[in-house]
């Protein structure tokens, strides 16, 4: 295991280590100590090791991941894994605003709760959140799955393209052209691949979840609009 | 880019460190705002009598040359002069035509206001900062946007007596709002964006709205982004706009109520892990008040 101590190195060295890494190498485990919610930790990885940060992290931690799999051990703030491309992204306490905005793909686990705009224009990526989610979250949200056990903000999924959303608490109101839809064996499905792959095996109801997406109002110019512009 | 601060006790055991804790929050939030930094102190304060902090140099002999009951405590450029109520007119007034070099950066019974250019960890040092005690205090770390980078434009403004505010964002109906606000009876010591906030505060509050009252009115008129976190003499709120552009997390436990522009500002506060840790929502007042 490879320890880095960001009381003694820098954020740019840890960055350079984790990049300089082949796609075969054999230091697959590294853990990064006194995070000190330093910004952009562990950012843009394109390797397929595990990276534990011990502690809380800051701004747009393991953005633009690949292959990696980024264990933070405290909380996250704004923009965790954002852009993500695959991978995994594991927080273990609370996610500040935009967890996960954008990311393509990979699965982001949140044991916590996040803030608002989880989900933020996501274009693929699957998100599990244990807690609850903050206002505007999934607004423009692409594709992709996010999963919340826990309760939903203001505006969930406003302006909302296909991606599904699954909250099993309450959500406090739906976003323009996003609404509860149907869930079928292909969501249940799907549902229990992501928890299973959350960590979350068997323990949870999948029939508790509703699930929302686009109405699909939005996506043509419609005529009677025509005095809006 | 800013970096703000406050903390609210509910344990009086705590209010000897309140300095402490909010010294070591402001010093964290350095990357965000290297430019200048202030902060505000309630303290105990003295039964009918005000407190006037005063900024500037030669501030050496002004309590001979007040006297007439007027105390002064000097830490650094700033001067906390302590006065009956009943001499505050005139020592204003001598202020004003003996001295039109300094200014009064806050007053109030409890209030004390420091703020200087350079970077927090420097400004609290020079003030000892950590050495104060009190109730609740707000600080900031400013990266200037909408005016100069000076001392004049370092936060926390304070228009009313005991209340002050610390902002992190930028309002665009400012001068437009201060066209309202000076007729209104409300002068200003800067071109600040964020003084104009704290006046509108101090109108509403003057005119019989409550803390909450004079938050909500704001969220219908001023325009921008903010993240607000406002101090009077026993009460502390924060509020943020209907998008929440700028960060915030509190962490709140039996003990103390805690702002940070980042979670990392809270880290050291102590009892943090059991703490209820939240962002606070866009467009809602949260307030607490002493009693």
């Amino acid at each position: 295991m490879r320890v880095v101590d960001l009381e003694k190195a820098t954020v740019r060295q840890l960055n350079a280590a984790l990049h300089a890494l082949a796609e075969n190498t054999n230091e697959t485990l590294w853990r990064v100590e006194h995070p000190g919610g330093q910004h952009a930790l562990a950012v843009g990885l394109d390797a397929p090791v595990t990276v534990e940060i011990a502690g809380h992290a800051g701004y747009y931690c393991a953005s633009m991941n690949q292959q990696a799999t980024v264990v933070i051990e405290g909380n996250a703030g704004v923009g965790v894994a954002e852009n993500m491309m695959s991978g995994m992204v594991h927080v273990k306490g609370d996610a500040s605003q935009s967890a996960g905005a954008t990311a393509h793909g990979g699965l982001l686990v949140i044991d916590g709760s996040a803030s608002a705009r989880c989900g933020i224009s996501m274009k693929g990526v699957d998100i599990v959140v244990k807690g609850s989610i903050g206002p505007m979250s999934a607004f423009m949200a692409q594709s992709g799955a996010l999963v919340v056990l826990g309760d939903a903000g203001d505006a969930l999924g406003d302006s909302i393209y296909e991606a599904r959303l699954y909250v099993m608490g309450e959500v406090k109101s739906l976003g323009a052209d996003c609404v509860e839809k149907e869930l079928h064996e292909e969501h249940r499905a799907e549902l229990r691949r992501l928890l299973d792959a959350a960590g979350l095996n068997g323990t949870v109801n999948i029939d508790a979840f509703k699930r929302y997406g686009s109405a699909r109002t939005l996506y043509n110019f419609h005529v009677d609009n025509a005095g809006a512009y | 880019m800013c970096g703000i601060v406050g903390l609210f006790l509910k344990d009086p055991a705590l209010e000897p460190a309140l300095g402490s804790m909010l010294a070591g929050m402001l010093e964290v939030m350095s990357d965000r705002g290297p430019d200048s930094a202030g902060f505000a102190v309630y303290g105990q304060g003295t039964p009918d009598r005000l407190k006037l902090t005063v900024r500037g140099d030669r501030l050496d002999g002004i309590v001979a040359e007040l006297n007439g009951g007027v105390e002064g405590r000097l830490r650094d450029t700033h001067l906390v002069l302590t006065l009956p109520h009943s001499e505050e007119d005139r020592v204003r007034r001598w202020l004003a035509n003996t001295r039109p070099d300094l200014a009064i950066t806050g007053a109030g019974e409890r209030i004390e206001i420091y703020k200087e250019v350079g970077l927090p960890k420097a400004v609290a040092k020079r003030f000892d900062l950590a050495g104060m005690a009190g109730t609740h205090g707000v600080g900031h770390t400013r990266m200037a946007t909408e005016s100069a980078v000076t001392t004049a434009g370092a936060h926390p403004f304070s228009t009313g007596s005991d209340q002050c505010l610390v902002h992190n964002g930028s309002l665009s109906n400012h001068r437009s709002l201060r066209r309202i606000l000076e007729p209104a009876g409300m002068t200003f010591t800067s071109d600040n964006d964020s003084e104009v906030a704290a006046a509108y505060l101090s109108v509403k509050l003057r005119d019989g709205a409550t803390l909450t009252q004079a938050l909500e009115a704001g969220l219908k008129d001023l325009d921008g982004f903010f993240t607000f976190v406002v101090g009077t003499k026993d009460g502390f709120a924060v509020l943020r706009d209907p998008v929440s552009c700028k960060p915030a997390v509190m962490a709140e436990t039996d003990r103390y109520v805690a702002f940070g522009s980042e979670y990392r500002a809270l880290v050291d506060l102590p009892g943090i892990e059991s703490a209820r840790v939240f962002e606070p929502e866009p467009a809602r007042v949260y307030a607490w008040e002493r009693h």
